[in-house]
């Protein structure tokens, strides 16, 4: 590498190299070997082709604020961190497309074209800090994609470094099967995206943001799936409960209606006649509901403050607890009343406070469980609490993850929802494509080494059965 | 260090975008997340503190921009701070950086020191001291606020100017601009206390010695009887409000804001208002030095991009990283003259000094004040830029 790198893209002292060792999901820890921080394309075709030839893992890392661990370090192996690969390489706004490298922070996107009356839609909570690479790897969604759809309904075409080193270009408009639809959500395990091509919206003519209070998340739940089933499609439906309220007031001191149960913020976007038709409907709904406050905002400003509290809250809560873990999972719209008050049972019955946020209007779960690192025990606790929560899910006919992948954290619990064929077929697929299973290995797939000494329906593969991968 | 201080930081990364050294570099280790792991792996045990570590404490600007941006409330400052001071005492130093460091400390402290350095810094300076040299402004007679500055119509309050160390001898000018400006606003401004307040030391690892000044500058005001202690320079003002005295310390915008508005008269110029770190991200005083610069009539605001990122000064940064400081000065003068302005304003003297030669740098030296500066021409009437001899 030293010979095919300049100096400064390699950091090989001990102190720089621990900073690496996790993401958001502090819990699982790894000192990489090496971390190289490419300048170019070049750079990065050279550092994997070297990890190619050696039969090296490495893993991409975009910002470091994935929260399954999907950027975690393999041990001995490499982190090729994009962070320096940072320009919007070409804005064509007569197409609505920008161009731009991986580690582009999703917000810098909008905020290079909203001069000119345009945005990228898709907008997680971190987009101030996250990565494109890191959204295309994790198909990552936030508060708006109930109406816009994910990263992948945006993202229109994709340089793709692949495990063995060789460029190639995966396009919306290529003729045979979808293999951008294949990349996006990969999270790492088929190649590092060193380009993609976006898609922008136009900044629509008029927002109107909606902050209702209510007693319950019964009552919000309620009001949620009433404005669904009524035909109006908001941009945004999120509910926070009173735990995670109280620590969004305690961070940013957000304004939400005191003694609220549960707030809902809902958004709706469009022609000025239609928020305007849509929004009576809404505050109709949810008064009947029975929210006892309402708020609506149309200025930029104004819904910054009332989208403040809901934007921080996951940090937020690191104020009014040591420690805590971030669950993702979804649910039917329909079932979350229940599976609320299943999370609420979990609460009691194991001594940790568990807050909720989440994105309601697609029943996208984000409970938030409590700990103290500090208290013997408590860690495998949480993490026990939060795997039950995600069995809740599957019970109600929801799914593992709704945006944040994944990664390590759940690759155990893939064998809940899907049988031995469906993991077998998605293992062969990326056989094809990473054959020497390199590029970040020991994540989204159950391994023996990874669940213990019972992984699920795991089979060994044909191709490790002949020798030629044994990764898995 | 205390960990309890370390766990309050829960890894997000919302602090990276925003901070100068990680936008450079794009180093995890150069980030205020990245520091804090450090910190908190040299606490318990699994790193040791050696100069690989320590050198990513002293890369660090204090420019408190992820006090900002941190959402969970990691007090980051409290953290470099304790930092700092615990490699200032494990972390043996390399003799060049020793030496410039004494010299620092032997000079900035001292307004005659100062005065009397700056007569030679036109000569050839050796290594370790050219950036130093490179950044000096031109030597000027010392000009000092009279003793005490009554009044204008009623009196609001006695208040006690503090004329800091390096504001006292490069911005005499500054210094008698706010003692008129509060006193047309109706303030009675005393000077009891002409000395360093500490801010310098503290930034650095002597935490002993900067409490030491604060104490010594709150004594000569509690002797003098003011009701509030009034700071013009955003560093002195954040250290003098961290020290939790008894007597209120406000910035001289605040005071502004609070005060009787005389008829201003116009000034029909395009300013751009550069926040200073230590005023926005550690003191949280955004609009008040905004709305004193709206009020003056024909004035027009501009606020350069980026506005939340350091400008490369941060206290003896620029001269202790160069390298990082002229390229982030660079920056900074590149988002500052995209707003066209004919006047930059910044409300302290480190910025002012940066911004000053990144703006020469660049080849368009306009002048740089302080806002209050334009305040107190307002109140006269009397402002020409073009004859002026501005700088630093
Ligand atoms: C406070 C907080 C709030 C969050 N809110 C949301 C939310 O609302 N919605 C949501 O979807 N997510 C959310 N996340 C999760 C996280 O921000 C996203 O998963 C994000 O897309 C990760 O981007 P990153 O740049 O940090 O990537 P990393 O964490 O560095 O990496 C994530 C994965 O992407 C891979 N990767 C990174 N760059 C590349 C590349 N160039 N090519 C190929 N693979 C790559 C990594 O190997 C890893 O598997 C949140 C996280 C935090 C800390
Ligand atoms: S104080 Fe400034 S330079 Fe230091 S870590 Fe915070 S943002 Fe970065
Ligand atoms: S300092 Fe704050 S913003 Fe930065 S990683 Fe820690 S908790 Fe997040």
């Amino acid at each position: 590498m030293r010979a095919a790198l300049p100096q400064d893209a390699l950091l090989e002292d001990e102190a720089s190299r621990r900073t690496y060792e996790c993401d958001g999901l502090t819990g699982r820890r790894s000192v990489p070997d090496l971390v190289i921080l490419p300048g170019t394309v070049d750079e990065v075709r050279a550092a994997v082709r070297l990890c190619h030839a050696h039969g090296v893992p490495f893993v991409a890392r975009g910002a470091g604020t994935g929260l399954s661990g999907g950027s975690l370090p393999v041990a001995e192996g490499v982190v090729i961190g994009l962070s320096r690969l940072d320009a919007i390489l070409d804005i064509d706004l007569a197409r609505g497309r920008v161009v731009v490298q991986p580690g582009v922070t999703n917000l810098a996107v909008t905020k290079a074209v909203s001069s000119a009356g345009w945005y990228y839609a898709p907008d997680p909570s971190s987009q101030q800090v996250c990565t494109i690479g890191g959204n295309v790897a994790e198909n990552s969604g936030g508060a708006h994609c109930l109406k816009h759809g994910f990263t992948v309904n945006h993202v229109m075409a994709a340089d793709v470094v692949l495990p063995d080193g060789e460029l190639v270009t995966l396009s919306r408009d290529d003729s045979g099967p979808d293999l951008l639809g294949l990349f996006v959500g990969s999270e790492g395990t088929l190649g590092i995206v060193v380009s993609a091509t976006l898609r922008l919206l136009r900044t629509p003519q008029a927002v109107r943001t909606w902050l209702a209070g209510f007693e319950s998340t019964d009552k919000a739940g309620d009001a949620v799936s009433q404005i669904i089933s009524s035909g109006i499609l908001p941009s945004a439906i999120e509910m926070m409960d009173s735990l995670t309220i109280a620590a969004a007031e305690a961070a940013v001191s957000a304004g939400y209606p005191k003694g609220a149960g549960a707030v809902l913020l809902v958004e709706v976007d469009g022609p000025l006649a239609q928020v305007d038709d849509d929004s009576a409907a809404i505050e109709a709904i949810c008064r009947a509901c029975g929210a006892f406050e309402m708020r609506a905002a149309d200025t930029v400003e104004e819904r910054a403050r009332l989208w403040k509290g809901r934007k921080s809250a996951f940090a937020a809560v690191g104020r009014i607890s040591p420690n805590y873990y971030v669950q993702d999972g979804v649910v039917p719209r329909t079932k979350l009343p229940e599976v609320l008050r299943s999370i609420a049972a979990l609460e009691a019955e194991h001594g940790l406070r568990i807050g909720n946020v989440f994105h309601a209007g697609d029943g996208n779960l984000h409970p938030l469980v409590l700990y103290d690192a500090a208290i013997e025990g408590q860690s495998e606790l949480a993490e026990k609490v939060a795997v039950k929560i995600l069995d809740l899910c599957i019970e109600a006919g929801g799914s593992l993850t709704g945006e944040h992948g994944v990664g390590v954290d759940k690759a155990c619990s893939m064998p809940k929802l899907f049988g031995a064929d469906d993991l077998g077929v998605m293992l062969r697929v990326r056989d094809a494509i990473d054959p020497a299973g390199i590029s970040n290995p020991g994540k989204v797939f159950p391994t023996p080494r990874l669940c213990g000494e019972v992984p699920g329906p795991y089979r060994v593969h044909p191709l490790e059965r002949a020798g030629l991968a044994d990764r898995f | 260090m205390d960990p309890k201080l370390l766990d309050d930081c829960v890894h997000c990364g919302f602090c990276l975008p925003t901070c100068p050294t990680y936008q450079l570099w794009g180093e995890e280790m150069d980030s205020p997340r990245g520091r804090i792991w450090l910190m908190k792996a040299t606490v318990d045990g699994t790193l040791e503190l050696d100069r690989t570590v320590s050198e990513r404490f002293d890369r660090c600007l204090g420019c408190m921009a992820c006090l900002t941006s941190c959402p969970s409330g990691v007090q980051y400052d409290r953290l470099i701070e304790l930092a700092r001071e615990r490699v200032e005492e494990e972390v043996p130093r390399p003799w060049r950086e020793r030496l410039l460091r004494k010299v620092v400390f032997a000079l900035f402290p001292y307004p005659k020191r100062i005065s009397f350095a700056l007569r030679f810094a036109s000569l050839p300076a050796p290594g370790p001291f050219r950036p130093l040299a490179e950044l000096a402004p031109p030597w000027r007679e010392r000009v000092a606020p009279p003793m005490v500055t009554p009044a204008r119509g009623e009196k609001i309050a006695r208040v006690g100017l503090l004329t800091g160390c390096v504001q006292s001898v490069l911005f005499g000018e500054v210094n008698k601009a706010t003692a008129r400006a509060l006193a047309a606003y109706g303030y009675e401004v005393v000077t009891p206390y002409n000395e360093c307040c500490g801010a310098l030391a503290l930034h650095a690892g002597h935490r002993e010695d900067g409490h030491d000044a604060a104490n010594r500058a709150y004594d000569a005001f509690k002797a003098a009887g003011v009701d509030v202690i009034v700071t013009n320079a955003a560093g002195c003002g954040s250290h003098m409000k961290d020290a939790h005295l008894d007597i209120p310390v406000r910035d001289v915008s605040e005071l502004l804001a609070a005060g009787n508005a005389p008829e201003l008269h116009p000034l029909p110029y395009r300013v751009a208002f550069q926040e200073s770190c230590h005023l926005g991200h550690a003191q949280r005083v955004r609009e008040e030095p905004r709305a004193a610069l709206r009020s003056i009539p024909g004035l027009e605001l501009l606020e350069p991009a980026d506005q939340e990122i350091c400008c490369g000064s941060a206290g003896i940064y620029n001269l202790v990283q160069p390298d990082a400081a002229r390229e982030l000065g660079n920056r900074k003068a590149g988002a500052v003259l995209a707003t066209t302005p004919e006047i930059v304003a910044t409300a302290n003297p480190g910025c002012a000094i940066q911004l000053a030669a990144s703006l020469r740098r660049a080849g368009t030296p306009l002048p740089v004040v302080h806002p209050v500066e334009l305040i107190d021409a307002a109140i006269t009437g009397s402002w020409e830029p073009k004859s002026r001899r501005h700088a630093p």
